[in-house]
């Protein structure tokens, strides 16, 4: 098999390689066509799993040579014991789910780490485009019209902070992005979307 | 489709004949049987370390006859779209075995065989057989053909429990398994549908108790579970799409001939059946498919635990004899077990036939699917 070039790897999956710990147990809740578990397959050597809902992403999976279940995340992860993975990644569909809620319950319930990434509903861009223009934002993390957005969920950095503590996980990694790369400054404004490692016990940065 | 003159095409039947008495095959039930003999067919090469060999399981009324021509034949196997060269199980890479079961009729052992006591057909007196028995059997013929394991085991609806079963008896003999529109275990809806087309076989007087061999034989009770059977195979929008409610070009004015064209191909496939099966293996098969459960009290997810074969599971969305759901739960056991699983359900209006008609999708997931397993060769996690 080829090796990736290093260019071709999204910033966020770069990211998420560099948190996924070697030889990992990894889930990847809506997986798409593969291409991050692949990179956490050869990259770390993680036992790799995913879960798609979209028919034409499974050929890709499979082609991938990967482990793919054909299957609606809102149904459920009932076929996993608790902590059976050592990671559980959601990235960028948490906002398409129509019960994310479960979704993330379920996660941090099967997974004993959860990467959880979105895009940042509350970004400058949108804001201005929400309060001054009076538009439903368009943004590259948001890129949807109104009338074809699979998203069914819009949540902002600080929503998913306060999730978190509401519901008692703890966020023990964090990385905000916008098109240039990574962020630390007013990342609810700034960043157009954010990468969380969050667990049902570890140590929490929200003190 | 239109025949090529290969020679590589022409593929004759081959028969292995064992368990001669006293070493007579002890099946399920506790019951002796022997000799057995098994029709099988072999597409490819086996390779130098045997290590690419495929077995192949048919469905209900399928035969060994899953690839190529027979001599003379202008109609291909019955996989013929899935097996051959550089198809899903591409024949110039992998060694494709296919073996009729038994109980059947097309070559092995079953009620229509001679009774070795009584020099004439078993008919009734032919014992219960399970797909445990027929999984057994092909274990013969794989030790016979000097395979000490497979790197797949595939079929669809009964061929599918086949392999289910073929990985459960021997999970260190199969590196892979896909099991395509099947159950680990008939519904009871399943099981209604397989008893009217018993009854209706029973019902026909020349069915005589199984004992219509060198007579007439239950041909119209036949015919009728089959036409059912088809019923089941189909949708609702595979018939509205294939015969609306057009009428047939010919019409004789009965009364209640058939006059609608859905009609007329219910009783041209019946009649079609009759000519090919015989009804007591029929009867045989279709019981061995009722009792078939593979899950038997234990919980299916640790009758599969710890089993290492990766398994391909694809259902048909349109398929209403075995619903995805059914398939759905095999995978959950899977995971439930630790086993490797991928699940894939398939866009279809073919119903449970689409295992053997909408063979684009399919074609495209098993070759990744063995041709990942195949090169991962010497690379299984322990």
């Amino acid at each position: 098999m080829n090796n990736t070039v290093p260019g071709d790897i999204r910033p966020d999956h770069g990211i998420i390689a560099g948190w996924v710990s070697e030889g990992a147990s990894v889930l990847e809740l809506g997986c798409g066509g593969g291409e991050l578990l692949q990179l956490l397959s050869r990259r770390k050597h993680a036992s790799v799993n995913g879960i798609e809902i979209d028919e034409s992403y499974i050929f890709s999976c499979v082609a991938r040579g990967l482990s793919v279940a054909h299957q609606d995340i809102d149904d459920g992860l009932s076929e996993y014991a608790d902590g059976a993975f050592d990671f559980v990644i959601i990235n960028q569909c948490l906002q398409e789910l129509r019960r994310p809620h479960t979704a993330l319950s379920e996660a941090v319930r099967v997974g004993r780490k959860v990467i959880v990434g979105f895009p940042n509903f509350a970004h400058y861009s949108a804001r201005i485009q929400l309060a001054v223009q009076g538009r439903a934002p368009v943004t590259p993390a948001l890129p949807y019209q109104w009338y074809d957005t699979p998203n069914l969920h819009f949540l902002s950095i600080s929503d998913f902070v306060q999730y978190c503590a509401k519901n008692r996980l703890s966020i023990d990694r964090k990385v905000f992005l916008n098109n240039r790369g990574t962020i630390r400054w007013w990342p609810n404004l700034l960043a157009g979307s954010a990468l969380f490692q969050i667990s049902r016990n570890g140590r929490s940065l929200l003190k | 489709m239109q025949r090529t003159d290969r020679s590589t095409e022409i593929v004759e039947t081959k028969y292995l004949t064992f368990a001669g008495p006293p070493g007579e095959l002890v099946l399920e039930s506790g019951e002796r049987l022997g000799p057995v003999t098994l029709a099988y067919e072999t597409y490819g090469k086996l390779d130098r370390d045997r290590s690419n060999a495929i077995l192949v399981f048919h469905a209900l009324s399928g035969d060994a006859h899953a690839a190529g021509y027979h001599e003379g034949d202008d109609r291909p196997g019955w996989w013929d779209n899935m097996i051959g060269p550089g198809k899903a199980f591409d024949t110039d890479k992998y060694f494709v075995i296919c073996s009729n079961v038994i109980g059947g009729c097309q070559g092995s052992t079953g009620p229509s065989s001679e009774n070795p006591r009584t020099g004439r057909p078993y008919g009734l007196d032919f014992p219960l057989i399970s797909v445990r028995d027929m999984v057994d059997t092909q274990a013969r013929l794989i030790d016979q053909l000097g395979i000490d394991k497979l790197l797949c085991v595939t079929g669809g609806s009964m061929g599918g429990m086949q392999a289910l079963q073929w990985v459960v008896s021997y999970p260190e003999r199969v590196r892979s398994a896909i099991a395509i529109a099947t159950a680990a275990r008939h519904s009871p809806q399943q099981i209604a549908f397989n008893e009217v087309g018993r009854q209706a076989v029973m019902a026909d007087p020349n069915w005589n108790n199984g004992a219509y061999y060198g007579g007439t034989p239950p041909t119209r009770g036949l015919s009728v579970a089959r036409m059912v059977g088809h019923i089941t195979y189909m949708s609702d929008e595979s018939m509205a799409e294939k015969f609306g409610r057009r009428f047939k070009d010919i019409q004789r004015g009965d009364k209640f001939e058939p006059d609608f064209e859905v009609e007329g191909y219910l009783q041209y496939r019946g009649d079609n059946f009759v000519r090919r099966f015989d009804a007591n293996s029929y009867l045989y098969i279709t019981k061995a498919l009722d009792y078939f459960d593979l899950d038997n009290g234990k919980g299916l997810e640790n009758v599969l635990k710890g089993i290492r074969t990766k398994f391909l599971v694809i259902a048909f969305k349109s398929d209403w004899l075995y619903p995805a759901y059914q398939s759905r739960e095999i995978v959950r056991a899977c995971k439930l077990g630790g086993v490797d699983a991928t699940y894939c359900e398939l866009n279809s209006s073919y119903g449970h036939d689409a295992f053997l008609l909408e063979t684009a999708e399919q074609e495209y997931l098993v070759k990744h699917f063995i041709a990942n397993v195949s090169e991962n060769n010497g690379n299984v996690r322990t």
